[in-house]
């Protein structure tokens, strides 16, 4: 059954890792969809009317309602469109797959937050931490192509904000948080997602990338290394 | 065939509570193994390495960690009884939406108001109140956040336990800036999976 594409309908912004991971995730489900590109800085009426508790991007629109919080709309998007299954069917692999997600988010993330716009022994404090929380996804690669086995899963999209956006800014932040030395299989799953066609579509180009990284640290008084 | 599942808990933990009334709207027989925070089991530092915290539930010989992912995990492995969830993608979505919300908002404020002093405790029950306002608002004129059974973010009721803590560090009566969610509250508990849960309120402000 075909999908109109404006049945479906996303709320993004184009250098957001949030947003990413909704259109891999319709993309790999093969799912046409409108994509409204948001200005975070100020913020529409749509976006507030529909996400009115957080006031964030991404939000999902299906059938005129309105999901948020990207994990959630992973959920979501797995539940409603049965093909290509992004979440484990065995509820233990399941729930597995949710805690590694949710560590990314509220763990890595943050700990990665923390060593930008830090100096001297502050960013090294904060760089081993954040090293010491990768080294349990380290473990999670072994013997593995991807998160999900042999293909892309649930806790890969949700680890592609290490690939693309915590591995992408060591140079402009100034320090290699994740050598390939210390974690060889992250270094290995970078390539697979690299020659994975879904991947190379929905990952914000390089060099505009950085560039507009290197805008808002300015913007931000964050110095850039 | 499976063996009992053994949860590893500590009496007061709201999240533990969770685990507790979710075991028990299954009607699923569970070992209860009380732990100890300041001096943690070998058994609890080997099932969840990563955060050493409780609730773990252990099935088949697997830990599961984390409350909301150990609730998901009891309605999906015990799926004849009582589901806790919509079974619409979009229910639950809603569902999983309100219960993170919980989690982040209302868990964090909560703790500011117990655990803190001074401006960061005033804070606390600020946005305490504003996150209370607004789960009301989603409660609506519902018996239960689900509709009309118990389910998801009904989970929520766990922190009630801590509710008369919460008055008596913050100075201040939630019953009269939401008696909705009180009267949900009292609706709840007449449950027994609930009301055998969770710890008695009296034993937690001491």
């Amino acid at each position: 059954m075909a999908e109109r594409s404006e049945e479906v309908k996303l709320l993004g912004m184009w250098a957001s890792p949030f947003s990413r991971r909704i259109e891999i995730a319709l993309t790999i489900k093969g799912v046409s969809y409108e994509f409204s590109e948001q200005d975070i800085t100020n913020k529409s009426a749509l976006l507030l009317q529909l996400n009115p508790v957080h006031k964030m991007i991404p939000v999902l629109v299906h059938h005129v309602k309105p999901i948020s919080e990207s994990l959630v709309i992973l959920e979501y998007i797995d539940d409603t469109w049965q093909n290509n299954p992004i979440l484990p069917q065995d509820p233990y692999e399941k729930a597995m797959a949710r805690f590694w997600a949710k560590f990314i988010d509220e763990q890595i993330c943050v700990a990665a937050m923390n060593v930008v716009g830090k100096t001297g022994e502050e960013k090294d404090a904060a760089v081993e931490a954040t090293r010491d929380l990768l080294k349990f996804l380290e473990k999670e690669l072994v013997g593995k192509d991807f998160f999900g086995g042999k293909n892309l899963g649930f806790v890969d999209i949700a680890a592609t904000l290490i690939a693309f956006w915590l591995m992408r800014t060591e140079e402009i932040v100034g320090v290699k948080v994740v050598p390939v030395e210390i974690f060889p299989e992250i270094h290995r799953w970078v390539k697979n997602l690299l020659a994975n066609d879904v991947i190379k579509k929905c990952i914000p180009p390089e060099d505009e990338h950085l560039r507009y990284i290197k805008d808002r640290m300015v913007k931000l008084n964050i110095k850039p290394a | 065939m499976a063996s009992q599942p053994i949860l590893l808990d500590y009496w007061p933990s709201i999240f533990g509570m969770r685990a507790r009334v979710a075991l028990r709207e299954k009607g699923v027989e569970f070992e209860y193994k009380v732990g100890d925070l300041t001096n943690k089991s070998p058994l609890l530092l080997q099932s969840n390495p990563i955060h050493k915290k409780i609730p773990v539930l252990i099935h088949n010989g697997k830990p599961v960690c984390e409350s909301l992912n150990v609730v998901h995990y009891v309605d999906e492995a015990w799926p004849d009884k009582n589901p806790f969830f919509p079974s619409d993608p979009y229910g639950r979505a809603h569902a999983r939406f309100w219960d993170d919300f919980v989690d982040k908002k209302f868990s964090e404020a909560q703790f500011k108001i117990w655990g803190k002093k001074g401006e960061e405790q005033e804070e606390g029950k600020k946005e305490f109140i504003e996150a209370v306002k607004i789960l009301e608002s989603e409660l609506g004129d519902k018996p239960y956040f689900g509709g009309d059974s118990f389910g998801y973010v009904d989970s929520l009721i766990t922190f009630y336990s801590w509710f008369q803590a919460y008055e008596k560090f913050g100075n201040f009566s939630i019953e009269a800036k939401s008696p909705k969610l009180i009267a949900w509250a009292k609706r709840c508990m007449e449950k027994e999976s609930v009301s055998k849960s969770l710890s008695d309120s009296e034993k937690i402000v001491a």
